[in-house]
């Protein structure tokens, strides 16, 4: 007995507001990094419940690259967000505002 | 096998051409004696092509024949075939003998007059292009390619009247009669485009078989006639559009010789001709250019009495005798305008050529108060100005004497002639004679009034064999003309007279030969007392001039002034023009076309100022509006 899809379907809706949330409304960039992971994730499980639900492995491959991606992501995030710390000794968001007028 | 021969006739402008190119761009590397051997040359070369063409033309024994020799089609557009071909008859080849043969005289004299100018191989590149274009437009067999050519001559003389154009006021000469003669080119093109509406063709002898339709008075061909006159107007330097030509002598000499006394000028007399069927079929017209005809001769001779530079009373001479030969074409006496071109050619021609001389002796002095004397020093010039002097008074013998006379007789006895067109005609001969004669005591009689350090010298040979030469053909250039009265039979006019237009009233009814007689014995007198005034004026009892333009101060100062004809148009157009510009530079340039490209970049600034403010710089705001952005996306997927 498994449960149905929809189960699956409103965690990861839940699950992705949470990291939507977090992105906007944290002010540390390494909370709102986590943020992102959560979004991701949210995707990785939808993909995953589709999978089982159609028979079809497709969803379980695309899990795998999101989940690569997501790895070389927080690489390349985590040493830009080291490289700013050394120069600004923050790591808040609104303090990282040189691209603007 | 005649047809063969007459072929060849392309190669006649095709030498100038030739020598336009290779003096044009290789001018510099060939050196000056090359450049004047290859630019007079090939003129010989086309004069002689020439006067084989004619030779066989005459011996075809075939009165007005037409031969059109067509080299390729040049416009091919719905309705309109046009073709690059040339029509041989009569009057283009006396009009090409006649071109070829004074181009190749000038050239030479170039050579000499020339000698060590920076521009040397440009000037002959130039005068090669004018022959070439003046060639084209006597050949042409349509009303297109003619104005190809009449456009071209109006270029080459633009180029040659600014030739020292590092002085400002050449230029500016150059500029003004470029934009004098656009007035009457307007007038041609309007008049050639309403020739193809009405006859669906530009070439002439089709338009001409088409005028039977047509009677006398036909609104459209006066209306034709008219405009095609608007442009000889211009051409011809006739009123009201004169005003460019005295401006022209700014030019080498040379060039004033070529092109503004024996060729170019003559261009509008030589489309009037050529016209001749259309213009018999407008007697309005016709009047109309006998009117302006002796008013100009009348006026520009009266300006020439007073002038003190020697090349603008020349000017205002050819202006002079150009409306002589107006004159005649307005009174249907076609052959005697076109004798008068080719006489006066050469005459004309002469006298610059000789004018050049005389200021080359004097180090470009051009102010007859600063000569004088001068008959001792240049001999040959003297003698030759004096035949041109003595050719264009009208003096028995000379060539100015037959076609003067004959336009004369043709303007008394001719049906749309009369004694008043005489009358003035005969006045202003009068006073030709008087200002040419004035010319040649100030410049070669009395004291020398030139400065004693100048070595007054004679020009050299090449300059002085091209004097002699027309001053033979201003004597003997006559003789193919002498009239019937003289013992002669007109040769030129039953040359002509099958390719001009005849009036539709028989011409020969008014006549009777005492009366030709009496008028032509009255004109050779007036010819002479005004020869023996001058004499008086100017040598016997030197203090009349004074006396006399005392007693006719405001006379003379109108005449001196040019009857302030220049400062009007200053400020009837030019100043107004100045005007109408100024305002559009300051009201519509400034404002309108300005305030256009300016507000399209304040537009641009303003609005960006505003939108700048979306970049706030906030990483959270830039993600809002990115989720904001995907939810309308899905919403817009999912609810469309």
């Amino acid at each position: 007995m498994t449960p149905p899809i929809e189960y699956y379907l409103w965690f990861a809706a839940v699950l992705f507001a949470i990291g939507v949330a977090g992105v906007l409304l944290r002010r540390n960039v390494i909370i709102v990094f986590m943020s992102i992971e959560l979004m991701l994730n949210a995707v990785n499980v939808t993909f995953l419940a589709f999978s089982r639900q159609m028979n079809n492995v497709d969803g379980q491959i695309f899990v795998f690259f999101v989940m690569t991606l997501a790895a070389a992501e927080v690489a390349v995030g985590l040493a830009i967000i080291v490289a700013v710390f050394r120069n600004k000794e923050s790591i808040n968001v609104e303090d990282m505002n040189l691209l603007k007028w | 096998m005649v047809n063969s021969t007459l072929n060849m006739v392309w190669l006649i402008p095709l030498f100038p051409l030739i020598g336009f190119l290779l003096n044009g761009l290789l001018g510099k590397r060939l050196g000056d004696k090359t450049v004047g051997i290859i630019g007079s040359g090939v003129m010989l070369l086309s004069f002689i092509v020439s006067v084989y063409l004619l030779l066989n033309y005459l011996g075809l024994h075939q009165i007005g024949a037409e031969f059109h020799s067509t080299l390729f089609n040049w416009i091919s557009v719905a309705d309109l075939q046009l073709s690059v071909s040339f029509q041989i008859d009569s009057l283009s080849l006396l009009m090409v003998v006649m071109i070829t043969g004074v181009a190749f005289l000038i050239h030479v004299y170039s050579i000499g007059y020339m000698h060590g100018d920076e521009g040397f191989a440009r000037f002959f590149a130039y005068m090669n292009l004018f022959s070439f274009m003046m060639l084209v437009l006597v050949l042409a067999d349509n009303y297109i390619l003619m104005f190809l050519g009449w456009e071209g001559v109006g270029l080459c003389s633009y180029l040659l009247i600014g030739f020292w154009y590092e002085d400002e006021e050449n230029a500016s000469a150059g500029k003004k009669a470029f934009i004098v003669n656009r007035i009457g080119d307007f007038g041609f093109l309007l008049g050639a485009l309403l020739l193809f509406i009405t006859f669906g063709s530009f070439q002439y002898s089709e338009i001409f078989s088409q005028l039977e339709g047509y009677s006398v008075g036909d609104g459209t061909i006066t209306a034709i006639t008219l405009l095609l006159f608007v442009g000889a107007i211009g051409k011809s330097a006739q009123l009201p559009l004169y005003v460019w030509l005295p401006d022209a002598m700014a030019g080498p000499t040379p060039v004033s010789a070529l092109i503004h006394a024996a060729t170019m000028v003559t261009a509008g007399v030589y489309m009037v001709a050529r016209s001749s069927f259309l213009y018999v079929l407008a007697p309005t017209s016709m009047t109309v250019i006998a009117i302006v005809g002796v008013a100009t001769a009348l006026f520009a001779a009266s300006i020439a009495l007073t002038q003190n530079d020697i090349k603008k009373v020349l000017a205002y001479s050819t202006i002079s005798q150009l409306g002589y030969m107006f004159l005649a074409l307005g009174v249907g006496a076609f052959s005697a305008g076109m004798f008068h071109l080719l006489t006066h050619a050469f005459f004309k021609g002469l006298m610059f050529l000789a004018a050049g001389s005389v200021m080359h002796a004097l180090a470009n002095e051009q102010d007859l108060r600063f000569m004088g004397g001068l008959r001792k020093k240049i001999p040959k010039t003297f003698i030759t100005f004096l035949i041109g002097a003595l050719a264009i008074s009208g003096i028995p013998g000379f060539s100015g004497f037959f076609s003067k006379d004959e336009i004369l007789w043709q303007a008394y006895s001719s049906p749309a002639g009369g004694f008043w067109f005489w009358l003035v005609g005969a006045f202003a001969a009068g006073l030709t004679a008087f200002y040419m004669f004035r010319l040649i005591f100030l410049t070669f009689y009395g004291e020398a009034r030139w400065k004693p350090e100048t070595h007054a010298h004679e020009s050299p040979g090449k300059m002085t064999i091209p004097l002699i030469i027309l001053a033979l053909l201003s004597v003997v250039g006559g003789y193919v003309g002498v009239p019937a009265l003289l013992g002669g039979d007109n040769r030129i006019h039953h040359y002509l007279e099958s390719n001009l237009a005849k009036l539709p009233v028989d011409v020969t009814i008014h006549q009777s030969n005492s009366l030709e007689f009496t008028l032509m014995g009255i004109s050779v007198f007036i010819a002479i007392a005004a020869i023996y005034v001058a004499y008086l004026f100017y040598i016997k009892r030197k203090e009349l001039p004074d006396l006399t333009t005392a007693k006719i101060r405001r006379a003379y100062n109108l005449s001196f002034n040019k009857f302030y004809v220049d400062e009007l148009y200053d400020y009837l157009f030019v100043q107004r023009l100045i005007t109408v510009s100024k305002w559009l530079w300051n009201k519509f340039d400034v404002r309108v076309i300005d305030g256009l490209v300016n507000g399209a970049g304040e537009l641009l600034i303003v609005s960006g100022r505003h939108l700048k403010k979306v970049q706030s710089g906030l990483v959270s705001g830039y993600a809002l509006s990115l989720f904001i952005g995907s939810l309308m996306m899905i919403g817009y997927y999912f609810f469309r």
